[in-house]
């Protein structure tokens, strides 16, 4: 019998083996065929949503099911992962899904972007920037751009596929109307290949650019919503805007406290109740490879 | 400018026991441009609805209408709408627009139908209803306000903005004071001045007198019921 | 001159209840035609059959389009007819909160239709807003108030707003001025007017009101039980009624 206070998952197979009571990457092979046909369904039509099946995972919506799932159909053995939080590889949900795969799939696991051949992202994209050969696979809560301005499904599909995108420039003229400039920091819509507007995920729109032209696989997965959609390397990606009120990128005014970059996106970190305040980069692999160079 | 031929007119009413009430029969008559015509007859005996049949308001149940060329006993409804726009004039003696529009635009809006810009409709406009005695500061108020005698000044106002080369009129000096009768007159005289084809009903002896070149019994045309 | 809009025979069944049937005209530019008829005479089937959101039985319906000149709408492929939808043609919807995104600024609402054909210049298109929120009688103050905070005649007309910034030359409209309060209804009927004669609007407009035809339409069609049974000239058919049920209808308005 089991010790009831023993609240482990258990020990960590052996490096390069992985616990043997579930299928390599925890999904059935047959899942996983089902979600690689929808992913290159996605890679062929770029920014276009394609349903899937998504199935129950061990951990609540909201929490990466979508990303997991896209991750565990593309693993292989050989695969080393990196998994972020808004940018950091030591929060809560980065470390359980890193372990999550660490014990189905038995494959190596990084913090160095540059080192990681597959990348699971809740909500930034790394600084350095990706090469070709890695795969970026964003967690996305609600995939559909036009969904807080078109409740109905069937409306939104039908304006996708006529491309009729006028929407979505109400809500940034809504944005200018009210705040005087394109207020949406996050979640920014992009128009893929001049063809279909895609929601990023909420990434912050400073993230937008890296998109555009990217050498790496960008995959994309809601879980809750059932939808995959992808960015094959070297897709023209587009954010929307006007012409008087073109796109800027937006990052706090500052530099990094920790490794003094004048270019990365910054947290904000509350020091005391006295309103001291340092900004980090939000990024922590970058941040702390920044440090090591420098005291080199 | 008119020329009725055989007119008949007859109302099926089939609410009230089917009734078939006829009111005329084998209208003959025609009106040359600059001639001026009464129709007379006692009440009752049709002048009101040979007006309105002319104007295409009623529908005609035999017979032709000839109007500049249009006979409005068979015309296309857009027809009879071009040509109450540009050719024949009305004056009713009912005023009938929507509440709240101001008189001024009341008055100038037939103008503009007939294709004239508003500067110069509403110039046009003012001009007759300064001529017509009506006081400017009424011009910004709906004529649906106003006193019977002015409702049927503005009415007169909205007949003559536009030179139609035929005019209807219906009892244009009635409930008018001595004055504006003769405003009224006078406006008559000058649009058969120019040309104008006007058919009239005028209970006021005196005016039919003095503005018709002749008469036209309606009677003679009644429907041996 | 050419009609803009041409119905042919249009029958619409729902089942074995008839919506419409063999229902003919044709209209032209500048022309506002009225539908009237009590609930249920099919004249709502119509006006969606014909405004192609409801694909008829039988029959057809052409538009004088810029490009190609009469063309069937009902053969038209979905997009070119929803791009019809959004450019040439309008539909008033009686209640506006059909007609209008009531989470989206009075500015954004006028705006979205040329958002929608490709306007990308913030500048332009607020003040094309503001001029239409002026043609309409409506504040331009009021430009990023969203719709729920105007009363039901301020909507009603900035549904118009949102329609005819686009120019379009064919209007559908659905019972207009059907939630307004009178004194409202009169301005709205006023404000179409001068509209439908400065930008030569060809209109078709249902409703049940017969003053809202007199004051309005040039012509005037009359159903029943899913048939035109009168049509002609508005005042001739309001004031010399031919057919048993027009009669009825005219004679059932209250006076005042």
């Amino acid at each position: 019998m089991t010790d009831p206070s023993d609240t482990s998952l258990g020990d960590t197979p052996p490096e390069g083996t992985h616990d043997q009571d579930y299928n390599f990457a925890y999904l059935d092979e047959q899942t996983k065929r089902m979600i690689r046909r929808a992913l290159l369904k996605g890679l062929a039509i770029p920014g276009y949503q394609v349903p899937f099946a998504s199935r129950e995972m061990p951990m609540p919506y909201g929490w990466g099911t979508g990303g997991v799932q896209v991750t565990s159909a593309c693993l292989v053995p050989d695969d080393c992962i990196k998994v972020i939080d808004q940018g950091a590889d030591d929060t809560t949900n980065a470390v359980s899904i890193r372990k999550f795969f660490e014990r189905t799939a038995g494959v190596r696991t990084t913090e160095k972007t540059g080192e990681a051949s597959l990348i699971q992202t809740r909500h930034r994209i790394p600084e350095t920037p990706l090469e070709e050969g890695q795969i970026l696979v964003y967690q996305v809560p609600i995939p559909e751009p036009l969904r807080f301005l078109e409740p109905r499904e069937t409306e939104t599909r039908k304006m996708h596929a006529l491309e009729e995108y006028g929407l979505m420039h109400v809500k940034l003229y809504e944005d200018i109307s009210s705040h005087g400039h394109i207020s949406t920091a996050y979640a920014y819509p992009v128009s893929v290949e001049e063809r279909y507007v895609m929601d990023p995920s909420p990434i912050p729109k400073f993230d937008n650019p890296k998109m555009h032209q990217c050498p790496a696989v960008q995959l994309f997965g809601a879980g809750r919503e059932q939808r995959i959609y992808a960015l094959p390397p070297y897709t023209d990606v587009v954010s929307l805007d006007f012409e008087d009120h073109p796109f800027t990128r937006l990052r706090n005014d500052g530099v990094c406290g920790l490794c003094g970059a004048d270019d990365t996106y910054l947290d904000e970190v509350i020091m005391d109740d006295e309103g001291t305040r340092m900004f980090v980069c939000s990024d922590t692999d970058y941040c702390a490879t920044r440090i090591e160079e420098a005291a080199e | 400018m008119f020329e009725i031929s055989g007119l008949s007119k007859e109302f099926h009413l089939h609410h009230q026991q089917a009734a078939r009430i006829k009111v005329l029969e084998g209208v003959n008559f025609s009106v040359l441009a600059g001639e001026c015509v009464a129709l007379t007859g006692e009440s009752g005996s049709g002048k009101s609805t040979v007006i309105r049949l002319l104007y295409g308001n009623y529908l005609a149940n035999q017979g032709a209408i000839r109007i500049g060329g249009l006979n409005v006993a068979d015309a296309e409804p857009r027809e009879i709408l071009e040509m109450r726009r540009i050719t024949l004039g009305y004056v009713s003696q009912f005023l009938r627009v929507l509440p709240r529009v101001p008189t001024l635009s009341v008055v100038a809006e037939p103008m503009m139908n007939a294709g004239a810009g508003e500067a110069e409709s509403l110039d046009k406009a003012r001009t007759l209803l300064t001529r017509l005695r009506i006081p400017e500061q009424l011009w910004s108020l709906s004529p649906l306000t106003f006193s019977g005698g002015e409702q049927q000044r503005v009415n007169i106002a909205r007949g003559f903005i536009h030179d139609y080369p035929a005019l209807l009129l219906d009892e244009p000096t009635a409930s008018l004071d001595a004055v504006n009768r003769a405003t009224v007159l006078d406006l008559i005289t000058e649009a058969k001045g120019r040309g104008a084809a006007i058919i009239g009903i005028f209970h006021d002896q005196a005016a039919r007198d003095e503005v018709c070149d002749r008469s036209i019994d309606i009677s003679q045309f009644a429907a041996m019921a | 001159m050419n009609p803009i809009f041409s119905v042919r025979d249009i029958t619409k069944f729902y089942g074995n209840q008839k919506g419409c049937e063999g229902v003919s005209f044709d209209l032209y530019p500048g022309e506002v035609l009225g539908i009237v008829g009590e609930s249920g005479s099919g004249k709502s089937t119509l006006l969606n059959v014909i405004s192609g959101q409801l694909e008829p039985d039988q029959g057809d319906v052409l538009f004088d389009t810029r490009h190609a000149g009469m063309v069937s709408t009902t053969a038209m492929a979905e997009p070119e007819r929803r791009m019809l939808a959004r450019t040439d043609w309008a539909y008033v919807h009686q209640n506006p909160r059909d007609g209008l995104r009531m989470a989206v600024s009075a500015g954004g609402n006028i705006g979205e239709r040329l958002m929608n054909i490709g306007a990308r210049h913030y500048g332009d298109i607020r003040e094309t807003a503001s001029g239409w929120m002026g043609r309409v009688e409506l504040d331009t103050g009021r430009i990023d108030d969203r719709p729920s905070t105007f009363s039901g005649g301020m909507q009603q007309r900035l549904q118009i707003a949102r329609n005819l910034v686009t120019g379009p030359r064919l209007i559908f409209m659905d019972e207009p001025t059907g939630g307004l309060d009178l004194s409202v209804q009169a301005r709205l009927l006023d404000l179409l007017r001068n509209l439908v004669r400065e930008l030569g609007l060809a209109v078709i407009i249902v409703t049940h009101d017969l003053a809202v035809v007199r004051m309005l339409a040039h012509r005037v069609m009359v159903m029943q039980r899913g048939q035109v049974v009168e049509s002609g000239l508005a005042d001739q058919v309001l004031d010399d009624p031919q057919h048993p049920y027009s009669q009825l209808l005219v004679s059932s308005i209250l006076q005042v």
